[in-house]
Parts: C-alpha cells; sequence; structure tokens
C-alpha cells in the first residue's frame, strides 16, 4: 500500500485542543430517552472508542454529531463553531466530517472510483482529474485499488467498507465518524478493515468509533467511553476500562462480552 | 361472400387513412409523455424535499389530479382555457386542439408518473441518502445524483405502465375534438357499417401493435438496469 498522508494538513487553533465537544446534549425518540445530558469532548488527533449493550444511544450519538439524528438540547461544537441548522451551513460541515457506516451505504449505481470522487466533485468542488488521481491513491491505501472499475455489490463487504472508508477520506474530514463499521462483516473480513482503521489512527486522525471490538480499542483507541441507556457512565483509557472498570454496570457489560 | 367481404374491407384503406389517425395517437403519446415525465420528476422531487410546503403542494396536485377523469381535464382544456379564456398554442386550427389535449395528458399523467416515482424512490434504501448528506451533497444534488437515478431504475415498471395507460387514453383527445384513431373508428362505423366488426378488430390490432413492444421493452429494461445491492 501507499504510504499517503490522510490527517489534515492545517491544524486551525482550537480553543484547549477540542476538535469536537457535546455539552448537556438530550434527546428522545417519543417517549424514550436515548441520549441523557451526554457530554463528551474529543481533542484534534484522539481516537475515541464508544462501547455500550445495544440500545444504548452509541450511534445516535454518532449520528448527532453530523446532524444525521437533530437533538432536543445542549450544543455539539466541531472546530469552535456550533452545528448549523439545516442548509448550506450544514453540508459544509458534513463535508468536513467523515462517516463510515454499518452496512457500508455505498452508492450502488456508481462504480467505486465515482464512489469517493463524488463528493470532492461534487460538494467541494475539486476538477475531476484531481479527484481521480487522489481517489485512486486513497483505493490503493486501503488496498482496493484494482476493484476501482467495479460496482459496490460485486465486491465483498469487507472492500465495500474500506471502499466506503476511501470515500470519507477524500473530502479531507477533520473527524471520522465510524458506525459499528464492522458489525455487519462476516468475521475473516473484520481485520482487513480494523487494520486499515488502525493504520489512519497511526497518522493522526481524529476518530470517533462506535463498535464492539475490544481488540481494536485496546490496539488504537486513547480513550473508551462507555455508555448504558443513554448515558456516558464511564471513560477512561482502555487499559484501565478493560482490566479495571469503576461502574458495576461496565463490569456487567464486560463480563457478558469478554472470552471466559 | 367471403371475397366480397374482403374486398370491401380493402376499400375502407382508400377512403380512410388509417395510418394517419394512428400517427397522430403516436404524436399525443410522445409529446404528452415527455412533458408529463419533467413534471412528474419535479413533483415526485417535491413530494420528497424536506420542504413541508413543497410536499403538501406536491400531494395536492396529485390528489386533486389523479381523482378527476381525464375527459374532464380534456373537455376543461378545450372549453375553458380555449373557448373561455382564449389560450392558444397554435395558429393552426387544428394544431391547436392537438396542443391542448397534449397539455390535458400531459398534466394528468405527471400525477401517474410522480406516483410511479415514487415508488422508485421507496427501492432506494435510506442509507444511500444518509450517505449522499454525510458527504456534504445538500437536498437537490443528493436527489439528482443519488436517488432519481436509482429511483428511475426501480420504477422503469411502473412507469412502463403509466405509458402503456398513456397511448390507450391518447384517444380520449377525440374529446377535444382533435381528430384521431378512436374518432375515425366512429366515424368509418357511420360510414361503413357493412365492416363493422373488421373496423373494430383493425383499431384493436393497431393499439395492441403498440403496447406490446412497450411492455416487452419496460420488462427486459428493468431486468437489465436493476441495481445489484
Amino acid at each position: 500500500m501507499a504510504d499517503v498522508s490522510v490527517a489534515p494538513s492545517t491544524a486551525p487553533s482550537d480553543e484547549g485542543g477540542a476538535l469536537l465537544s457535546l455539552r448537556a446534549v438530550e434527546k428522545h425518540f417519543g417517549d424514550l430517552h436515548v441520549l441523557r445530558h451526554v457530554d463528551l469532548t474529543i481533542a484534534r488527533g484522539e481516537v475515541v472508542v464508544v462501547i455500550g449493550p445495544s440500545g444504548s444511544g452509541k450511534s445516535t450519538l454518532c449520528r448527532t454529531i453530523n446532524r444525521l439524528e437533530t437533538i432536543d438540547s445542549g450544543t455539539i461544537t466541531i472546530a469552535g463553531r456550533e452545528l448549523p441548522e439545516e442548509g448550506r451551513d450544514l453540508a459544509r460541515l458534513r463535508a468536513q466530517v467523515g462517516m463510515v457506516f454499518q452496512s457500508f451505504n455505498l452508492f450502488a449505481h456508481k462504480t467505486v472510483l465515482e464512489n469517493v470522487t463524488l463528493g470532492p466533485i461534487k460538494a467541494k468542488g475539486v476538477k475531476r482529474a484531481a479527484a481521480k488521481e487522489r481517489a485512486m491513491e486513497l483505493l490503493d491505501r486501503v488496498g482496493v485499488a484494482n476493484q476501482a472499475h467495479k460496482l459496490p455489490a460485486q465486491l465483498s463487504g469487507g472492500q465495500q467498507q474500506r471502499v466506503a472508508i476511501a470515500r470519507a477520506l477524500a473530502m479531507d474530514p477533520e473527524l471520522i465518524l465510524f458506525d459499528e463499521p464492522t458489525s455487519a462483516l462476516d468475521p475473516e473480513m473484520i481485520n482487513e478493515v480494523l487494520d486499515v482503521m488502525v493504520g489512519l489512527a497511526r497518522d493522526g486522525m481524529t476518530m470517533l468509533v462506535v463498535t464492539h471490538e475490544m481488540g481494536f480499542a485496546r490496539r488504537a483507541a486513547d480513550r473508551v467511553v462507555f455508555m448504558d441507556a443513554g448515558e456516558i457512565v464511564e471513560e477512561s483509557d482502555p487499559e484501565t476500562f478493560f482490566t479495571a472498570p469503576r461502574s458495576d454496570r461496565a463490569k456487567d457489560f464486560l463480563s457478558k462480552i469478554l472470552p471466559h | 361472400m367471403d371475397g366480397d367481404y374482403l374486398e370491401r374491407y380493402r376499400s375502407l384503406f382508400d377512403q380512410f387513412d388509417v395510418v394517419a389517425a394512428f400517427w397522430v395517437n403516436i404524436q399525443l403519446t410522445l409529446a404528452a409523455g415527455l412533458i408529463a415525465l419533467v413534471l412528474g420528476t419535479a413533483l415526485a422531487v417535491m413530494r420528497i424535499s424536506p420542504a413541508p410546503s413543497l410536499r403538501w403542494a406536491g400531494s395536492t396536485y396529485v390528489t386533486l389530479v389523479r381523482n378527476t377523469p381525464l375527459t374532464v381535464i380534456i373537455v376543461f382544456c378545450v372549453l375553458g382555457l380555449w373557448g373561455q379564456l382564449g389560450i392558444t398554442f397554435s395558429d393552426d386550427f387544428n394544431r391547436n386542439f392537438f396542443w391542448l389535449a397534449v397539455l390535458g395528458l400531459a398534466v394528468y399523467h405527471a400525477a401517474f408518473v410522480c406516483e410511479a416515482l415514487r415508488s422508485g424512490v421507496n427501492t432506494v434504501p435510506v442509507g444511500q441518502a444518509e450517505a449522499a448528506r454525510a458527504i456534504g451533497l445538500g437536498f437537490v444534488a443528493s436527489a439528482r445524483l443519488v436517488i432519481l437515478p436509482q429511483a428511475f431504475r426501480g420504477a422503469v415498471a411502473p412507469l412502463g405502465n403509466v405509458l402503456i395507460a398513456l397511448v390507450k387514453n391518447s384517444t380520449v383527445a377525440a374529446a377535444g375534438s382533435v381528430a384521431e384513431a378512436s374518432g375515425l373508428m366512429a366515424e368509418m362505423i357511420e360510414f361503413r357499417p357493412d365492416v363493422i366488426l373488421a373496423i373494430f378488430f383493425t383499431f384493436a390490432f393497431g393499439f395492441v401493435l403498440l403496447v406490446v413492444p412497450i411492455g416487452l421493452a419496460t420488462t427486459s429494461l428493468s431486468r437489465r438496469w436493476t441495481v445489484a445491492r
């Protein structure tokens, strides 16, 4: 794989180094209180893994950050600017925040290469040739350059997810959100995706990763955030979290998922 | 007797220009179909847009127009738009009726094109729209580049049904004083009652000939254009 830098080249000055900050975020789905007073700060270059039982609000949290879900109250600030309402400003912000979905969501009618170049050309106004060249570099980096002219349905799940990562990288995002990126993959394909993600983390990309992959958390995370029933119960470095969790809820959760 | 009947049937075609009449239906279909496709696409975009006012306008149009008989719409175009309001599309007297009928057919079928396209939009997983938004595309760009291209491919068969209905509904233009196939059939039956059955079957066969290829084409296209997921 070619050595292509993916970290943002310019680092605007943020107060206290916080790239993303959530303050007192609340959200309901009808009667269900999915996010309860969530406070979370992510520094530039930090890799934060969010874990927790299903239905704990991790995916919703991830999706509020680029406003695929709206919030009821609280504030979300990215690089010092509050998340805009709908419209052009929101589109511009989304272009700075990459997102990788559980079900890949590659554009089914476009080739792998077109999937990666669409955003840069149409949302950022990059010249076609330049976008193509950059896309090929990124596809090479995630190891699927030889599939560039195929349609997504012709690729394996692991390959599709790596294309999705390349698509997010092509926008030169300041932050990438990963919403359970390996949960829809067959077991033998999980590592090829995690390897790409570990590489990104090493290159200094700021990442928020919702995942059940404890191995990834241990290898790449700076911090683990444990959520349950819509609230952040515990935050610590991975080693502490996995070996000495403080809360009963985290202990209970870990006892269910860690190998006996 | 047999030879005599065939001879009388053949003489019909010296007396009446059946092919020219069908050609008018084909022209009505092509012109109205094209306008209905554009208008129906715009309506479908309105109905899936994030703006409540546009969604309301789109669904009101569809509800009103879809539930009004086509004959009423075409008669309104002629008697209302031209007769009352004096709207003309052509200096040629007959050509003007043709375009009024095209307008009525297009307005009516646009509602059905809209609904066919919306069924196509429903074949596109919501994740496609989310992914489009996540890379910074606005609603219009997402619709144009991601949603509609897949929706059209998912809607080929229902759009084909709308086109088939349009071919046959083009005969309603007779109610708007357009000289087309069904009008000619009525005229022929009036003047040549000796071969009524043959006249009837001729026109029935003519429409089957027009419609069957559309059905075959849309079936094969919808299979070929299926978006693999």
